[in-house]
């Protein structure tokens, strides 16, 4: 029935030439570190809602999510969500405000400390994966430190008690262009209350937690698409046999 | 074919000849389906049209409940869409459904134009045929650009400054015009207002009634066949066309084999990959729109990046302006710029092939390009590949007179 022509199967190789090296360009705008969250893994999704709660919502906020919904998700009764996450909210159907007024953050930083309801959405896990281990000691900085990721940002290093503070390492290279400077990585200068693995896993937590409230139904879908999947190709062997069938006698 | 035939064509009574009497059910039925005939032997390409329109009622239907829960105010529109997507029941699915049909209303109608373009659809008789199409996929572009202002994040905003800034390249009148159509300064809460009204009333209004003409018109002249032979030239003596089947039964059972693949497809991006890598839903669109934050990288949706990468290929505003605008709107003459003889790429010669070829990879590498950021390297590489993408056109009297074509069998090629 379906007879791809030679110009259908080179726009195809086309199409898909084009799809590698968008992904392949996509790829390598940056040097990020992965964060490798795990969206289904709910024990670590509870420790980032925790680590939102207590290290996060006092400046910012998740003006779109609902305690219920992470509840519902989280697998959380509604004593454990009262007794461990609405510190800031009094009914579970509240959304997620931060303990800061915006105005007064405004005038205190510069700028509000942004919403994180679509933080994942709009910069990507990876994104703040670094971001949140990307703090090093700059003296010349109004909060002591500045980012990797995002240069000038006007966020203090809120989890030095438990990475501690870290330096970056540059090496000079000079050559028949001048001198250039590349970053070799972060050297510790005082420790925290976590070894870098433990920082490591509190930081994937929280970016899991942030991801997950990006979009609450993640989970929903990718469910329910299987089934409509798994419907539609019982749906698509009936419907061929039904053309066959009316297709017979068309010599 | 024999018994569903004697159904339609036997005498009435009751409600049904009740109703034919006051309106022509029985004959529109008869003319449009059971008794319209068309070529055997449509391969792949020939189910784009079909899908077309099922994703225009796909749009229409999500289209409808979205404007349940939409708000349609500067102030709100960013946080109602994020409503929908999290507290309204089955928000997300109808949310998704119908951004996900956004980019496949576009990979459809892409693929149909190319269809008749690779088998001389728009060739006599059929020119009204085509330009009808040529003024669906204008309403439908514009269709587009006013459903990507409402969710108002920054992609929203910053993407339709630019387009929109466009205008106020025309001289003397340009600033007037921009001025116009955002019926304000700058974008406003008021831009908003007058987008929701054309995306949700106007334009879709156009598209229904534009898609039916269509249908009318096709229908008056026949669907042509990948051999680009008129099926009407050889009758049997039944006066039906030799080559010729019923659209019912035969393509509605086929058509629904490629329907309920296509919503396979459709599936597997709603359902798995919504944003598709920031193509079909892009990144920067999670944020709210700010006014005093220019995005670094402003692109807009994939399905205009072909023409965004010819606008940006030119180093002069007005000029480039002019030249994506020229780029949109070539398609219209393709009935007289081709002067080939034979209307299938099938009896063509290699010269057609070659350029139809060149003119398909061009549309592609361009359309990659408009999502990139203007680096010298991407800038040069546009430049060349909008020199195809014209040449195509305006070469094409040109060398589909010179290109030597095979003969055309009196019947279709079929295998069965």
């Amino acid at each position: 029935m379906v007879r791809f022509g030679w110009l259908a199967r080179l726009v195809v190789i086309a199409a898909c030439f084009v799809t590698t090296l968008a992904s392949a360009a996509g790829a390598g705008d940056e040097q990020m570190d992965e964060a490798f969250i795990d969206p289904d893994n709910i024990p670590s999704l509870q420790r980032g809602a925790k680590n939102f709660i207590n290290y996060c919502s006092g400046c910012h906020s998740a003006q779109y999510v609902r305690y219920n919904t992470i509840g519902k998700h989280l697998q959380l009764s509604e004593e454990q969500l009262v007794n461990n996450l609405m510190f800031n909210a009094v009914k579970t159907f509240e959304t997620m405000r931060a303990a800061m007024p915006a105005a007064d953050a405004e005038r205190w930083f510069g700028t509000a400390p942004p919403d994180m309801s679509l933080i994942a959405r709009a910069k990507g896990a990876d994104h703040i994966y670094n971001f949140l281990k990307g703090f090093y000691i700059d003296p010349d900085s109004p909060t002591g430190v500045d980012n990797r990721v995002l240069a000038g940002t006007s966020m203090p290093h809120v989890l030095w008690e438990l990475q501690g503070y870290q330096k970056a390492v540059y090496s000079e290279i000079t050559d028949e262009h001048g001198t250039t400077y590349h970053f070799d990585g972060f050297e510790e200068v005082t420790a925290g209350m976590m070894n870098a693995d433990e920082y490591d896993d509190f930081v994937r937590d929280t970016v899991n937690f942030l991801a997950y409230i990006a979009e609450p139904i993640r989970s929903d879908r990718r469910r329910l698409g299987k089934w409509v999947l798994i419907y539609l190709f019982v749906f698509l062997i009936l419907a061929w046999m039904l053309k066959n069938q009316v297709w017979k006698d068309v010599k | 074919m024999s018994r569903i035939e004697a159904e339609v064509g036997k005498p009435q009574g009751g409600i049904m000849q009740w109703i034919d009497e006051r309106f022509p059910w029985t004959e529109t039925m008869k003319y449009h389906i059971t008794e319209y005939y068309a070529s055997k032997n449509f391969n792949f390409w020939y189910v784009f049209g079909v899908l077309a329109m099922l994703v225009l009622v796909i749009q229409l239907v999500t289209g409808i409940f979205l404007t349940m829960n939409y708000k349609p105010s500067a102030l709100e529109a960013f946080a109602s869409v994020e409503y929908i997507m999290r507290d309204v029941e089955w928000g997300w699915l109808i949310r998704y459904m119908h951004s996900t049909g956004a980019s496949f209303f576009f990979i459809v109608v892409y693929l149909h134009m190319f269809r008749a373009m690779l088998y001389g659809s728009y060739k006599k008789p059929r020119e009204l045929v085509w330009l009808i199409g040529m003024v669906i996929f204008f309403v439908l572009m514009a269709e587009a650009f006013a459903g990507y202002l409402l969710p108002w994040g920054q992609m929203s905003y910053w993407g339709a400054q630019v387009i929109i800034s466009l205008f106020g390249a025309i001289p003397g009148i340009g600033e007037a015009i921009v001025e116009l159509i955002r019926g304000d300064y700058s974008i406003s809460d008021i831009t908003l207002n007058r987008f929701f009204a054309l995306h949700v009333v106007v334009l879709p209004l156009a598209l229904i009634s534009l898609v039916l003409v269509h249908i009318v018109a096709l229908h008056q002249v026949g669907s042509l066949n990948p051999d680009g032979i008129e099926i009407k030239e050889q009758k049997g003596p039944d006066g039906i066309p030799l080559d010729g089947i019923a659209f019912h039964p035969y393509y509605t059972t086929k058509d629904l084999v490629a329907i309920i693949i296509f919503m396979m497809a459709f599936s597997g991006v709603m359902f798995f990959a919504p944003d598709m890598g920031g193509y079909f839903l892009e990144h920067a669109n999670y944020e709210p729109a700010n006014l005093t934050a220019t995005p670094e990288h402003i692109s807009p949706v994939w399905y205009f990046t072909p023409f965004y990468a010819i606008l940006r290929a030119v180093p002069d505003k007005l000029w480039g302006a002019t030249m994506m605008a020229v780029a949109v709107i070539l398609p219209v003459f393709l009935p007289w710029l081709d002067r080939s003889r034979v209307k299938s790429i099938r009896y063509r010669g290699w010269i057609y092939k070659f350029a139809l070829t060149c003119f398909a990879i061009s549309f592609v590498v361009l359309g990659w390009l408009g999502t990139k950021p203007p680096d010298t390297l991407y800038t040069i590489a546009a430049r060349i590949f909008s020199a195809v993408y014209f040449a195509f056109f305006l070469l094409m009297p040109y060398y589909t007179t010179i290109d030597k074509t095979k003969p055309v069998p009196d019947r279709v090629v079929y295998h069965g």
